[in-house]
């Protein structure tokens, strides 16, 4: 069997990454000669099938109560079914939390072979081969999977969309019996206060680092600044470990990997870890005390100064320029 | 309570990237000067497990590693830093196994050294990244599993995790046994032993197993390979040249660097 497998949350709509999902999808089927089917779970999955079955073949939806919110149980074993039905090449999922968390597991349970945070997927005779950084982002390797199916979880949102078709695909409604687990459960969830707009979606980027020094400038310095230039704020591992702000905000390899038309490292070194999280960045520009910080290797411009000194005079001169 | 952490020793990842090398006939980095330490999640894993120890008042910690010899380092810093036992599976084989392989050799550890109520592993390597440790070894063992925990409590007798997601955080109740994923907050950034410690770690007994002990097909173990193989390493030339903008005084530098975003974004 040639057919490829996408695997989307109904609760993240048909947003950039389901869209590159999708995309990355189409192109592979087609050059395996299989067809390409999605499988939706939980809430707002009937929604999320409609927009992708113009994209896909054929679509499943399961939103049955057990599977409204996510619970890694419910739904590995959920997907394992669905999938182990479908005997597919390839089953596709985005890099969010959940998918990363599922996915070694989902292939372990159909005697696949997993790998993640994939940039590029390539045929390769019988097997599949991904590209994929490692070594916090100072090489790149390419893995063969060995195994069948291959299970990816990929940079979704740098994967370009495909285009819709005339007609759409068939949507078939899943009804499973779910083998409750009673080992974990969810009691609580809590979404922190982030801007208006999730950061991998942001055009701008302000972040702050290890220099930064504390918690109070990010409100009193690079939030107006951001304010300003219309920028999303985020952070490095070190100032989020550090506790000045939440972890949600962690730019680089475990954090969040951004594609910001211009990224703004204030205080910020530039460990490859960090820089992992925004090599996509179109321009990447630094305020650093030391004109060797790695930072600037990566940078298009950039000024060596205190950002206590240069963050005040640059909301100014900023305002100035955009009377 | 028995708490497992496993550790896994690697190439120093803050070695700068002019300084990083890779072999590329072998496919593996070049060790060079970096020092060999353990994984930081790893260790933030052990820190999680020695603070909720802490928070318990009892429970045992063992720490476990498959790798080379000089993973013994990495095992004993565990010992002073307060876990109770260290294991040791020693890699004669592949020198970067695939991640099935390690899973497979770490449950057969496991089971080996006992009954635990908590396995814990880092969410992924500062090395390979591959992030698949905590969720093949809960296969392995048949036990379920939660990703991305920095905290575990355990009030009324409950074991009770709270995890990161994309947006916020979660918090599940369990029933051990378990396998948790751990990751970085500000609450589990890892203690620096006391010297002493380190010193009387050296002295303190450690299980030593090599890849014939665990009742696995040690042959397949070796090869290492089985369920994926790096076919290519390379380091990707892409380093842009920085342009420190200039000027007489800091409102100069400062008005050429504001002219620059703003021709940016405002081409948005």
């Amino acid at each position: 069997m040639n057919d490829v497998v996408i695997c989307l949350f109904g609760a993240a709509g048909y947003d950039k990454s389901a869209q590159g999902l999708a995309g990355a999808g189409r192109r592979l089927a087609d050059e395996l000669g299989g067809r390409l089917r999605a499988i939706v779970v939980g809430a707002g999955a009937a929604t999320l099938a409609s927009e992708v079955a113009g994209v896909v073949d054929s679509a499943t939806v399961v939103d049955q109560a057990e599977l409204a919110e996510y619970h890694p149980e419910f739904c590995l074993s959920t997907l394992a079914q669905l999938c182990g039905d479908l005997s597919p090449r390839a089953v596709l999922l985005s890099n969010d939390a959940y998918s990363q968390e599922l996915a070694p597991r989902l292939a372990h349970r159909l005697g696949g072979s997993a790998v993640g945070d994939g940039v590029e997927v390539r045929v390769h005779g019988d097997c599949l081969r991904v590209v994929r950084q490692v070594y916090g982002g100072k090489a790149q390797a390419v893995i063969e999977l060995k195994r069948k199916p291959a299970v990816v979880w990929l940079r979704a949102r740098s994967f370009a969309p495909a285009p819709r078709r005339e007609t759409a695909s068939e949507i078939t409604q899943a009804a499973l019996e779910i083998m409750t687990d009673s080992r974990t459960r969810v009691v609580e969830r809590k979404r922190e206060e982030t801007g208006s707009a999730r950061l991998e979606d942001a055009r701008v980027i302000v972040s702050g680092g290890r220099g930064i020094g504390g918690p109070e400038p990010f409100t009193t310095e690079l939030l107006p600044l951001a304010d300003l230039i219309g920028a999303q704020l985020a952070a490095s591992r070190a100032a989020c470990d550090a506790g000045w702000v939440p972890p949600t905000w962690q730019v680089g390899q475990t954090g969040k990997k951004v594609a910001p038309d211009l990224y703004l490292a204030i205080a910020i070194a530039g460990a490859s870890q960090h820089m992992a999280g925004i090599s996509e960045a179109k321009n990447i520009v630094a305020i650093n005390t030391d004109s060797d910080a790695p930072i600037f290797k990566h940078c298009a411009f950039g000024i060596v100064e205190d950002y206590r000194k240069v963050v005040p005079l640059l909301r100014e001169k900023l305002a100035a320029l955009q009377k | 309570m028995n708490l497992l952490v496993c550790l896994k020793q690697i190439l120093d990842p803050e070695i700068p990237a002019r300084d990083f090398r890779v072999d590329v006939a072998k496919r593996e980095a070049e060790r060079g000067a970096a020092n060999l330490v353990t994984n930081i999640f790893c260790e933030n894993a052990l820190e999680t497990a020695l603070q909720f120890r802490e928070r318990l008042g009892v429970g045992r910690i063992t720490v476990l590693s498959f790798g080379a010899a000089t993973a013994e380092d990495s095992l004993r810093k565990a010992l002073a830093m307060k876990a109770d036992e260290a294991a040791l599976v020693l890699n004669d084989g592949h020198p970067h196994p695939d991640p099935l392989t390690v899973a497979r050799v770490l449950a057969a550890a496991i089971r080996k050294l006992g009954d635990f109520d908590l396995i814990m592993v880092g969410r992924e390597a500062g090395d390979w990244g591959a992030g698949q440790t905590g969720g093949l070894l809960a296969e392995e063992l048949g036990l379920p599993c939660v990703s991305f925990v920095d905290r575990i409590e355990n009030p009324d007798g409950k074991l009770r995790l709270k995890r990161q997601t994309d947006t916020g955080w979660e918090m599940l109740e369990a029933e051990p046994p378990i396998v948790v994923t751990i990751t970085n907050d500000e609450h589990n950034v890892p203690r620096i032993p006391k010297v002493r410690d380190v010193m009387t770690s050296y002295r303190q007994p450690l299980v030593q197993w090599t890849l014939d002990d665990l009742g696995i097909d040690a042959d397949e173990a070796r090869a290492g390979n089985n369920y994926y193989e790096v076919v290519d390493l390379s380091v990707p030339q892409k380093e842009t040249r920085c342009e420190f903008v200039t000027g007489d005084t800091l409102d100069d530098r400062t008005e050429a660097f504001a002219r620059r975003i703003h021709a940016v974004t405002s081409a948005l």
